[in-house]
């Protein structure tokens, strides 16, 4: 793809179709009565790295585990590089490096054998597997430790082990399932930033689900955010913040027994809710003339009124705490 | 077994870059992903042979087989001298059970099992346990080359263990008796092997089948254990009580009340595996005995004093070979079955 042919001299069209690495289209999950992805529609874009955010059990795990042709869609199709993962299971799986949820190694193997038959398994011929799971191991900072049985391994290392065992098969799509939870901060950092670099330096598209935005924000290009099964938003951290419209204001209120329930009557209020001694008020717009009317027409005064920024904690948390029940 | 560097046809990719800029490489070689279950058994097979259960049961089963080779082998040298018209005397080595003491055949029949539970208790929720199933799938593998290839890496693992086991006890018969096996004797040792081997595989399937049932490899064993006492060892006591109490034998019992009574329990007794394999290894191992039933004294010594070729001993058993090798099929067929329908995360 990097080495495209130079002698084509016609100048690419100044707004081009960005190439699409993986289509989800009305991609659907049941179990029985429960729906695990609802008519999931997305394109992740080749070379992004995308976040896919969501509480434990809102369909992370489930949508991966279709994209790589490991659960069948109820309805709806996927296409991973061009093919459909139902059909043509071990193509993808050839192209797409995968990290899973908790990941697990052979603990009485060394992480050197653990790599070398997973290289096997992807039928790399064994010198250039060799030295692929040295260069991992490296690249991993785990030369050293190579030799020791995984049993031995932190689980910040079982992490890069997992990483390392993802990007064996040369993967030009990396999946990464909870890659940050119960590592250390620091682990955190360092796993990330060795995604950044795959991304920046190799063009990998990388899918990465967490549910801690915090972590994962600064390395996403774009976020889509899960909440039961669905796609609840989408788009880069910018245009998330403001395509949603959300207006976050903390106030604080004196001389009035119940603020929050006058606040909550105030046009334009979505919610309100305590943090810290004062009112967080979630709204659709600005609604700042408005709150002070209410409070001044009761008797009460503002004893701060300040726009919070639209950040992104707050709409991934309005989304988990609100999960659809008024959509009826 | 050829070894991971045999010819490789995939052209290496030449001219990649050196140093750091490897290791981010992600050039894309398109191969032939077939024949995945064979890395898996290759590498199940070395986890097999090197783990401390193949060896403590090596070491079960020979020395359960000398046991019986040497307490076989004294009432024949004994008797050698007047018995120069015997038959297969070697083969008498395995089936000989003077004194209480199993003969080789029986033995393998009732330790026998262990070694196909041991290869397959934890095939499928060992893998789940160590949460190794999810990145294993991910590899460019079908999924049923998973249980394809930890059935025949267990295989391959028993056919190892027995042959060591059929070796050593051979080879000490040998020396305890002065004799060696005649080419006859090799192939009916042959054919025994082969018999013990789907025999135990039947074992090795009904393991794999409790592997991918239950979550945990503690209640597979313990389920397997359960199952291997039942139909090894308390079989013959059950089919006993089973027969006395539907076709009692009075105290003034004709012969037919006995007989009926001894058709019974044979009938139930054949529900086991090991019935079978003993029936069929019975006939394959002493080239002089014409039947696998019941024989009353008098047919006994009725029965012509002669050897039947190998071909007339494998049509003697052929029902009990069937039914092994088809009881081998089914719990395997249950085991694949079981294990695709199965969420990859549970």
């Amino acid at each position: 793809m990097a080495s495209a042919s130079r002698s084509d001299t016609i100048p690419p069209p100044a707004r081009t179709e960005r190439p699409v690495a993986v289509r989800a289209e009305g991609l659907t999950k049941r179990y029985g009565e429960t729906v695990a992805v609802d008519d999931l529609s997305l394109d992740i874009y080749s070379g992004e790295v995308f976040g896919l955010l969501g509480p434990n059990g809102a369909g992370k795990t489930t949508t991966i585990l279709m994209l790589l042709g490991l659960a069948e869609p109820t309805s709806g199709s996927a296409s991973v590089d061009g093919m459909d993962p139902t059909r043509d299971p071990l193509r993808v799986k050839s192209r797409v490096g995968y990290l899973p949820d908790d990941v697990g190694f052979y603990e009485n193997m060394s992480g050197r054998d653990n790599l070398r038959y997973t290289a096997a398994l992807n039928r790399l011929p064994f010198t250039e597997g060799e030295r692929r799971v040295e260069e991992l191991l490296a690249l991993v900072g785990l030369s050293d430790v190579g030799d020791h049985k995984v049993e031995g391994y932190s689980r910040g290392m079982r992490q890069r082990l997992g990483l390392a065992d993802a990007l064996v098969k040369r993967p030009s799509i990396l999946i990464l399932d909870e890659p940050t939870v119960n590592i250390d901060p620091e682990g955190v950092r360092e796993l990330l930033e060795l995604v950044d670099r795959l991304s920046d330096e190799q063009g990998v598209t990388v899918i990465l689900s967490s549910h801690l935005l915090h972590q994962v924000e600064q390395v996403c290009d774009r976020i889509g955010i899960f909440v039961k099964g669905r796609l609840v938003a989408l788009g880069t951290v910018e245009e998330l913040a403001t395509d949603l419209d959300q207006w976050v204001f903390s106030v604080g209120v004196d001389g009035i027994d119940d603020p929050a329930t006058v606040l909550a009557g105030v046009a334009g209020v979505v919610d309100v809710r305590p943090a810290d001694g004062r009112l967080v008020v979630v709204a659709s717009r600005d609604v700042r003339s408005g709150v002070h009317r209410a409070v001044t027409d009761r008797g009460g005064y503002l004893t701060h009124l300040a726009r919070e920024g639209a950040d992104l904690d707050a709409i991934y948390h309005r989304h988990f705490h609100e999960p659809g029940e008024s959509r009826g | 077994m050829t070894t991971a560097t045999g010819p490789t046809t995939t052209p290496t990719t030449d001219g990649t870059t050196t140093g750091d800029d490897v290791a981010l490489d992600t050039t894309y070689v398109d191969r032939s992903y077939r024949g995945g279950w064979r890395i898996i058994a290759r590498k199940e097979f070395a986890d097999h042979v090197c783990s401390i259960r193949f060896l403590i049961l090596l070491v079960l089963v020979s020395l359960a087989g000398l046991a019986a080779v040497h307490s076989a082998s004294g009432p024949i040298r004994d008797a050698a001298d007047s018995a120069t018209q015997t038959p297969s005397v070697f083969l008498l080595l395995f089936t000989l059970s003077p004194e209480r003491v199993p003969a080789f055949h029986e033995f393998l029949g009732i330790l026998g099992p262990l070694l196909g539970i041991a290869f397959g208790f934890d095939a499928i929720n060992g893998e789940r346990a160590q949460g190794t199933l999810p990145r294993l799938v991910a590899q460019p593998i079908h999924r049923d080359e998973v249980i394809n290839g930890k059935f025949a890496a267990g295989i391959s693992a028993i056919a190892l263990a027995l042959g060591c086991v059929i070796a050593i006890v051979s080879g000490y018969g040998a020396i305890r008796l002065g004799i060696g096996p005649t080419s006859g004797d090799v192939i009916r040792i042959l054919a025994f092997y082969v018999v013990a081997i789907v025999y135990i595989s039947l074992w090795l399937a009904l393991a794999l089948v409790l592997s991918v049932a239950s979550r945990r490899a503690a209640t597979a064993a313990l389920a397997a254990i359960a199952i291997w006492l039942v139909l090894t060892l308390f079989a013959g006591l059950i089919a006993g009580v089973v027969a006395d109490s539907l076709r009692s034998v009075p105290s003034d019992a004709t012969t037919e009340n006995v007989l009926d009574n001894a058709r019974l329990e044979l009938a139930v007794r054949r529900l086991s595996p090991d019935q079978l394999y003993k029936e069929a290894t019975g006939v394959l191992l002493n080239p002089a005995r014409q039947s696998t039933g019941i024989l009353v004294l008098d047919e006994a010594d009725l029965a012509l004093p002669t050897t039947l070729p190998l071909d007339q001993s494998l049509s003697l058993a052929w029902w009990q070979l069937v039914t092994l090798v088809a009881g081998t099929v089914v719990l395997f067929a249950a085991a694949y079955v079981t294990f695709m329908r199965q969420e990859v995360r549970a």
